[in-house]
């Protein structure tokens, strides 16, 4: 069920075959659905309570928008989302509705100059190139305003890892739809929110429609746990279990509930550990700061070279963290 | 043979991992087709692939001639197990360090493993180093596999090759992927093959899939050394149009072979690869290389007493990258136009090019 749902496109604004994909494995479960007006997914299981209980996960994916069309029939674009534009060159794309092959190639080895190498390669260069051989051809199949997804396909790998794209936040996606699915007796509200790469929007009006009393974002985050990166501010651990927040960018977790997570997690010996970083925002920012206030929390699923084309996560760290969710969910029926 | 079948044998041969020095399956599946249309093939003692098409009408003295296309590629080799099982590399054949962060590769140890060339979250960074190139000894490989497991399983010296499917363009006809170079290159020899099938041809004609050209053309020394043949051509990739280069330096993929001059090659065969691109109406671009070519053309030129040699390149972007880009007409008119060459070939061309 990853591997279907990293290999879906969903670029912030364009979450539609996420969605879809998920109202379709939804639609036998006694669940009440809604979408609003942005494109969140809004699912009610079980029945209305006092103190309502949201869970979150964002469905889009950081990736590229074609802004213009060259005389070449190039497709120049801009990223969507956070991306470090050293891991596109070489890398290649699907864009348009028609998810048509595109490369993002870039000035070959043999003609450069030595020192060309010591910086990478400027942004503003890139472009994808369809193969189009003008740009009357480029322009009748690629339109400004398409966007291109990495054109990854996802793996077993390793021991107990999968490689690929956008599990930041499909993961999250994953264990919300799983906790929705399962015969579990639980009341609680889950939101498939939309536009979190570009600035958390869609959390923002989906926390104004539910207006919870406790709301746990369900996250995907930076593992730091590779070479040469012993003295970053640690960010996460593969198969360390879910990364409890302390706080980031946009958030400072509510003490109460972080503390009742961790207990939580030694109750029912999970692994847990803590995300350390606190750089980078979460849609739990604006949830926060829904309707009077929202005591919010986060938990992720650690994930090396997220945001690259090629990223890793653990399936174990996926099933732990979807197992304190479940806990969170029961202790506050 | 149609488009789709050449298409279906390039996505074929760049399915198989061959960087230089570990080519024997890439070696095996060539010979696969090759054997269809030739009546002799083996492997030189240094492994290069010899598949031989004979004469079908006898000239007064036996031509043997040589179309040769190196089948290895880039790729690197392990260069130590570090601390939680991530691999540190060195490459093999020329990569830029700036195409590898979050690329896919394979692992050749004691399986093949999939890997991926570790990229620093955007998160994690400074303004600093994100304004840096992570140069190629920083870069780590990462399986997904505990230090033990690694250590057990992979050794240094282990091959890694890049992993990207090749891929068919539709709309522009093309064809993207790694190790186009030259695998396209082996592809038009493939083709030449088949069309041979329905001409007539007075030379021997052996088709050699050369090794380890990406690590200084060493299968072109021995295989030319071997064969002796009459007259030599290199059949490589040359650059595609790319942006940040000025056109004079590159090639137009859809735009047909590119036939080499200069004096790497016998001026009398560059001669005749044009005319007979001419005479048969096929589009052809010139390249003018004033010395070195780097193709197997440098090593088979200066071969035994010396072998009448000429090189015919395919257009490729992107050189050295897991998206370089052919165009499916280019590979199908290379291996025509050597076709042609071959069954226009006799004794009396043989002795012109000695005169020279």
């Amino acid at each position: 069920m990853l591997e279907q749902l990293s290999n879906l496109d969903g670029i912030s604004g364009r979450e539609d075959s996420v969605r879809s994909y998920l109202l379709e494995c939804l639609k036998e479960a006694p669940l009440e659905t809604s979408v609003d007006t942005m494109g969140n997914l809004l699912v009610r299981k079980g029945k209305t309570v006092q103190k309502p209980l949201m869970i979150s996960a964002h469905m889009d994916e950081v990736g590229l928008m074609i802004t213009s069309i060259d005389k070449k029939g190039m497709l120049n674009f801009n990223p969507v989302g956070g991306i470090d534009s050293r891991v596109l060159p070489g890398t290649r794309v699907r864009f348009g509705d028609a998810c048509k092959p595109g490369v993002i190639g870039v000035k070959p080895i043999h003609l450069q100059k030595a020192e060309e190498q010591e910086k990478p390669f400027d942004p503003e260069t890139l472009y994808i190139d369809g193969g189009f051989s003008s740009e009357a051809e480029a322009c009748r199949h690629a339109k400004v305003g398409d966007y291109a997804a990495f054109d990854i396909d996802c793996i077993s790998f390793g021991a107990d890892c999968y490689r690929g794209k956008a599990f930041d936040d499909r993961a999250g996606c994953l264990i919300l739809l799983k906790l929705l699915l399962e015969d579990n007796g639980l009341n609680f509200s889950a939101a498939f929110t939309v536009q979190e790469e570009v600035g958390t929007r869609g959390a923002i009006i989906a926390a104004n429609h539910l207006k919870p009393r406790f709301a746990l974002v369900v996250e995907t985050t930076a593992a730091a746990d590779t070479p040469d990166n012993e003295n970053k501010q640690a960010g996460t651990v593969l198969g360390d279990g879910p990364a409890i927040s302390i706080m980031d960018r946009t958030l400072m977790v509510s003490r109460r509930m972080r503390e009742g997570l961790v207990a939580l997690a030694e109750k029912r010996a999970l692994p847990y550990h803590y995300r350390r970083f606190t750089g980078a925002g979460t849609e739990g920012g604006a949830i926060a700061l829904s309707g009077e206030g929202v005591q919010t929390a986060v938990v992720s699923v650690p994930c090396r070279y997220i945001h690259s084309p090629n990223s890793v996560i653990s399936r174990r760290d996926i099933d732990n963290t979807m197992s304190l969710v479940r806990a969170w969910l029961e202790k506050h029926q | 043979m149609n488009d789709q079948t050449l298409v279906d044998i390039v996505k074929d041969l760049t399915s198989i991992s061959g960087i230089s020095g570990h080519e024997s399956a890439a070696v095996e599946r060539a010979a696969t087709y090759f054997g269809k249309y030739c009546d002799k093939m083996k492997l030189d003692r240094f492994g290069n692939l010899v598949a031989m098409k004979k004469a079908d009408r006898v000239d007064e003295n036996r031509i043997i001639i040589a179309l040769v296309a190196h089948i290895d590629e880039i790729g690197a080799l392990v260069t130590s197990v570090e601390k939680g099982g991530f691999l540190r590399f060195t490459p093999v054949g020329g990569i830029d360090p700036r195409v590898l962060p979050g690329q896919a590769v394979v692992v050749h140890g004691k399986d093949n493993y999939d890997g991926v060339i570790g990229a620093t979250a955007p998160h994690l960074l400074t303004d600093q180093e994100s304004k840096k190139t992570v140069p190629i000894e920083k870069l780590f490989i990462d399986t997904g596999y505990s230090f033990d497991f690694v250590n057990a399983h992979i050794k240094v010296g282990d091959p890694v090759s890049l992993g990207r499917k090749t891929c068919y363009m539709e709309e522009g006809h093309m064809i993207t992927g790694k190790a186009l170079d030259n695998r396209a290159g082996v592809a038009s020899l493939i083709l030449c093959a088949a069309e041979l099938g329905g001409l007539h041809h007075q030379a021997d004609v052996c088709f050699i899939a050369s090794l380890q050209e990406e690590v200084g053309l060493r299968g072109a020394i021995t295989a030319a050394y071997g064969l002796n043949p009459d007259l030599a051509v290199a059949v490589d990739v040359t650059h595609g149009d790319v942006a940040g280069v000025d056109e004079k330096y590159t090639f137009k993929p859809g735009q047909g072979p590119v036939i080499a001059v200069g004096p790497n090659f016998h001026p009398v065969l560059s001669e005749e690869l044009q005319h007979i691109a001419g005479e048969y109406n096929l589009s052809r671009q010139l390249e003018a290389i004033p010395g070195n070519s780097h193709t197997d053309a440098w090593a088979i030129q200066v071969s035994r007493e010396g072998t009448p040699t000429g090189l015919v390149s395919i257009p490729l972007r992107y050189m050295h990258s897991t998206v370089e880009m052919v165009a499916v007409s280019d590979l199908i008119s290379t291996g025509r136009l050597l076709a042609w060459l071959i069954s226009g070939m006799n004794s009396s061309f043989i002795g012109r090019l000695k005169g020279c």
